[in-house]
């Protein structure tokens, strides 16, 4: 009862400050989501048509992608919605990363943050979500993640391209004397009877024309290139090594630095002796930072190139003061979780019916507890940040997923009051790049060496021992059948550090509160579509000094694991099919239903395999999609394990790009096979042990399973992320069919047969 | 001092003699397409070629390649298989984030100026470069259609 009333208390909080929005968006209401950006010229010969794209005199459109590409092909998708209702040649399409501007805010991805359940439609839920979103505009934050990427470019960039299209048509129009009525598109250009001109014949004139605050958008039936798997537009770049990472920016004079910080968490710097590493060729400057809420005590050397300064960086003498948490280790931790997993006071994100007097009551109960660890994200693209201070201004090269907490945050350590941010391509993100460690510390090393650009780069040690890292996370899960070996009563509750709690704290120190209620923690918990009588899903919050963050999925990395790896083993117990068994859940979700049985279908469900080897499955809905995986394993004679085949199939509404779709199932999987099989961050005296790739071991293609993806189209009402969903469901997956081949019952993460 | 030849262009280098590779083609040469992922080997995103072998050059000093030919992603369309490389990249859309695709590529070209037929195991052995963005299945596909590009150029 307790915690229900606190429940209330907070909506009611959000409620008033929703209000406080409401109105401070009616006073608002006059923005504009297609004007131009402020303080951009135009390229000569180009002219912007709207603030999401520009058209060249030879036809070239060049749109402003406002989310940053990373490897999910985002600079594509969004291009491919603007070509759509403009009605040009894709052939004629390129794109460029949108400058800071609040025009591209992200309000999609705040507005997901409220912690409802995505199926909840009813009128709290939605002025939640309207509240948020609206909120979203005013704080104007640029930002990628939460896979929101087309989510929330769908209209503004089908109406953005519309509106330039309805433009180029009203120039033609007064050109040839006409009603624009009497004008067609196609492929770029205008058609009247007897008569056509190209867009860029048209683009000067139609700059001139008021850009329509409600343009007709097209039919779905009639589309063109949304649905199509168009080329991506950066994959020749990146082939031919052309591609410009963070790390690859030069400039004239640049320097180089190296950093080391502080390897135990929370501890200070006590010494450095540079006077050996200034004596070092080409060497320039030595420079001690602080800790700050962002980033770790730390010693840099800039050089003029980046391995002097590492060499430089070796030779300096460096003693740390470790501070309070030089005792902090793996097994403490766990001992510490623990307590709070059967102890500590909990924070309830679903109440179905009443599941505790269930529980009690129950003949049959089953119960486990699951493990996953923390995880470090290893992009491929070590850290790094570059910076310039000079006249007042300080310009940053950074690829990060949130430029405008870069523009934020950079001006404090720069002491300037302008910041500009320029934003290369990220060599992988998965969450990492949305901290900004680097560049405040980038920022606080440019203002010390005024006039010289400076490129700070992480060693791979820096890189993995420094990480926010995905949070270590316990649970306890409780189960009762009925007598019909139905699932009566579900009791899912766990344990971790809050990344939306602990982000909020490393930016914005004073804006931190435990208060704040972490969606992140519960999600693919909370938000099940399986049908349970009674339901109870608690999340308990920890506190520890290792910095945690969103990794590729955020919550659902784990929840996924403990809720499709403990509702197998309720399967087992009930001697049901773990597919049937689920399927039975979800008479309420044609759509997951549906997607199940794709998988299912397409893995040869219950067709024998050879000897050793398993078949498992799962199913998780995340970021809007629902996607399940049936995964095959053959368990070698020492344990080893092998997984030879994934099978996924994903319902993201519609695919605006089936080809990208395939691929980013593809990389999901990847990526989360590597969390199930090998990904372990362990602590011992207060530091991380793993250091690089000899200890934090990779899938390699040669351990790669074949991938095959089904995409279940449903339709563009439901549209859905595809960054992440790969993700959640591949853990369990594996982890399930490691117990049909071997009837073991693994509960941590990474899998390893005892 | 160290002299390198790099895409057939002999370069002075002003540095050390034990600085690894990668530093002198990223900072003193500004050939930036070769990436630093690791520093101890073990990703090769630094992969270039050295006298036609992939070379990890996060870990091989200059004085190791002084007077070899050395070939880098900027200076790979020297390389018979590139073309029908890059072809097959694109056509399979390999690239994701694309930062450890230039040394995958370079990998792919040593591996098919080797063995213009590589089985799924010669793959395996031949292609030990991480990729966080999961392109593996893409890659080994690249590959067989680069390699029968390859072929049909050759009858």
């Amino acid at each position: 009862m307790k915690s229900r009333l606190r429940r209330r208390l907070l909506i009611a909080a959000g409620l008033v400050g929703g209000a406080f929005v409401v109105g401070g968006y009616l006073f608002y209401r006059g923005r504009d989501r297609l004007r131009l950006p402020e303080g951009v010229g135009a390229p000569q010969g180009e002219a912007w048509l709207t603030g999401w794209l520009r058209i060249g005199a030879d036809g070239a459109v060049t749109v402003m992608v406002p989310r940053q590409e990373m490897g999910q092909g985002i600079s594509t998708a969004l291009p491919m919605l603007v070509a759509e209702e403009l009605d040009c040649d894709p052939a004629s399409l390129a794109f460029e990363q949108a400058p800071v501007d609040s025009l591209y805010a992200n309000a999609t991805m705040i507005a997901d943050g409220v912690p409802f359940r995505p199926d909840d439609h009813g009128w709290l839920a939605r002025l939640a979500r309207h509240s948020q979103y609206k909120l979203g505009e005013l704080l104007g934050v640029q930002a990628t993640g939460g896979s929101t990427g087309v989510r929330d470019g769908w209209e503004v960039m089908r109406r953005a391209g519309a509106a330039a299209r309805a433009m180029l048509v009203a120039a033609a129009a007064e050109r040839w004397g006409i009603a624009s009525a009497e004008c067609s598109t196609e492929r770029g250009r205008v058609h009247a009877p007897g008569r056509s001109l190209g867009y860029g014949e048209l683009v000067a004139q139609a700059a001139r024309q008021p850009i329509p605050a409600n343009p007709v958008l097209k039919d779905p039936a009639r589309y063109r290139v949304i649905g199509t798997s168009l080329a991506r537009l950066d994959v020749p770049a990146k082939t031919e090594g052309k591609a410009q990472f963070g790390c690859d920016v030069r400039l004239p004079g640049m320097r180089f630095a190296a950093i080391a910080q502080c390897p135990v968490f929370g501890g200070s710097l006590k010494h450095a002796d540079a006077s050996k590493a200034r004596a070092l060729p080409g060497v320039q400057a030595v420079i001690e930072l602080e800790a700050t809420s962002t980033s770790a005590a730390a010693v840099a050397v800039v050089a003029d190139g980046w391995w002097r300064a590492k060499r430089a960086l070796d030779a300096i003498g460096i003693e740390w003061h470790d501070g309070p948490h030089r005792e902090l280790d793996t097994a403490a931790l766990r001992e510490a979780f623990t307590q709070l997993l059967d102890r500590g006071d909990a924070r309830t994100y679903e109440t179905l019916g009443d599941a505790p007097r269930e529980l009690a009551a129950a003949k049959q109960l089953i119960e486990a507890r699951y493990e996953v660890p923390y995880l470090a994200h290893a992009t491929m693209e070590p850290i790094n940040c570059t910076a310039l201070v000079k006249d007042g201004r300080c310009d940053v090269w950074v690829g990060s997923q949130a430029p405008t907490l870069v523009q934020w945050l950079a001006a404090g350590p720069a002491g300037v009051g302008e910041v500009r941010v320029h934003t290369p391509f990220l060599g992988g993100g998965f969450g990492r790049r949305a901290e900004m460690d680097v560049v405040v510390q980038a920022a606080a090393i440019a203002r010390r060496v005024p006039g010289t650009p400076v490129q700070l780069l992480w060693s791979r040690e820096e890189d993995m021992q420094h990480d926010v890292y995905r949070p270590m996370a316990l649970a306890r899960l409780r189960c009762a059948l009925d007598a019909e070996a139905r699932i009566r009563a579900w009791h899912h509750r766990t344990v971790s550090q809050s990344c939306t709690g602990e982000l909020t704290a490393r930016l914005q120190p004073a804006a931190a509160s435990d208060l704040m209620k972490d969606k992140t923690m519960a999600e693919g918990a909370f938000d099940l579509a399986y049908a349970m009588p009674h339901r109870l899903v608690e999340h308990v919050l920890a506190h520890q000094p290792v910095p945690v963050g969103f990794w590729r999925s955020v919550g659902h990395s784990y929840n996924a694991f403990f809720v499709e790896c403990f509702l197998d083993e309720v399967a087992h117990a009930a001697r049901r099919d773990p597919v049937e068994f689920r399927r039975a859940m979800l008479a309420g979700a044609p759509r997951h239903r549906r997607v199940l049985e794709t998988a299912a279908k397409a893995a040869g469900w219950g067709e024998p395999l050879p000897p050793r080897t398993g078949r498992g499955i799962a199913l998780a809905e995340s970021f809007h999609s629902i996607v399940a995986q049936a995964a095959e394993v053959q368990v070698a004679a020492d344990g080893g394990l092998r997984v030879t085949r994934v099978v996924c199939a994903i319902d993201c509404g519609r695919a605006v790009n089936p080809g990208i779709v395939t691929r980013q199932m593809e990389s999901g999987i990847v990526y989360g096979l590597t969390a199930a099989l090998h990904g372990e961050i362990t602590l011992k005296g207060g530091r991380v042990e793993q250091s690089n790739f000899h200890d934090y071991e990779m899938v390699r293609l040669a351990d790669c399973p074949k991938i095959e993806t089904h995409i279940v189209q449903s339709g563009w009402e439901h549209l859905g992320g595809v960054g992440e969903p790969g993700t959640p469901p591949i853990a369990p997956a594996v982890a399930n069919a490691v117990f049909a081949a071997t009837g073991q019952r693994l509960r941590r993460l990474p899998l390893r047969l005892a | 001092m160290a002299r390198l030849s790099v895409n057939g262009t002999g370069q002075d280098v002003p540095l050390e003699e034990d600085t690894p590779l990668l530093w002198a083609l990223r900072d003193a040469l500004g050939l930036t397409g070769t990436k630093f992922g690791c520093g101890i080997a073990a990703c090769g995103a630094c992969t270039v070629l050295v006298d036609g072998q992939t070379t990890r050059s996060c870990v091989t000093p200059l004085s190791a390649v002084a007077g070899k030919a050395i070939h880098t992603i900027e200076g790979a369309a020297a390389r018979k298989p590139f073309a029908a490389v890059r072809g097959a990249w694109i056509a399979e859309q390999v690239a994701q984030c694309g930062y450890c695709q230039p040394g995958m590529v370079m990998a792919a070209i040593a591996l098919l100026e080797s063995n213009p037929a590589p089985t799924d195991a010669d793959i395996d052995a031949a292609i030990t470069n991480v990729c966080r963005c999961g392109t593996y299945p893409r890659i080994r596909t690249a590959i067989h259609l680069a390699a029968a590009a390859l072929a049909k150029q050759a009858r």
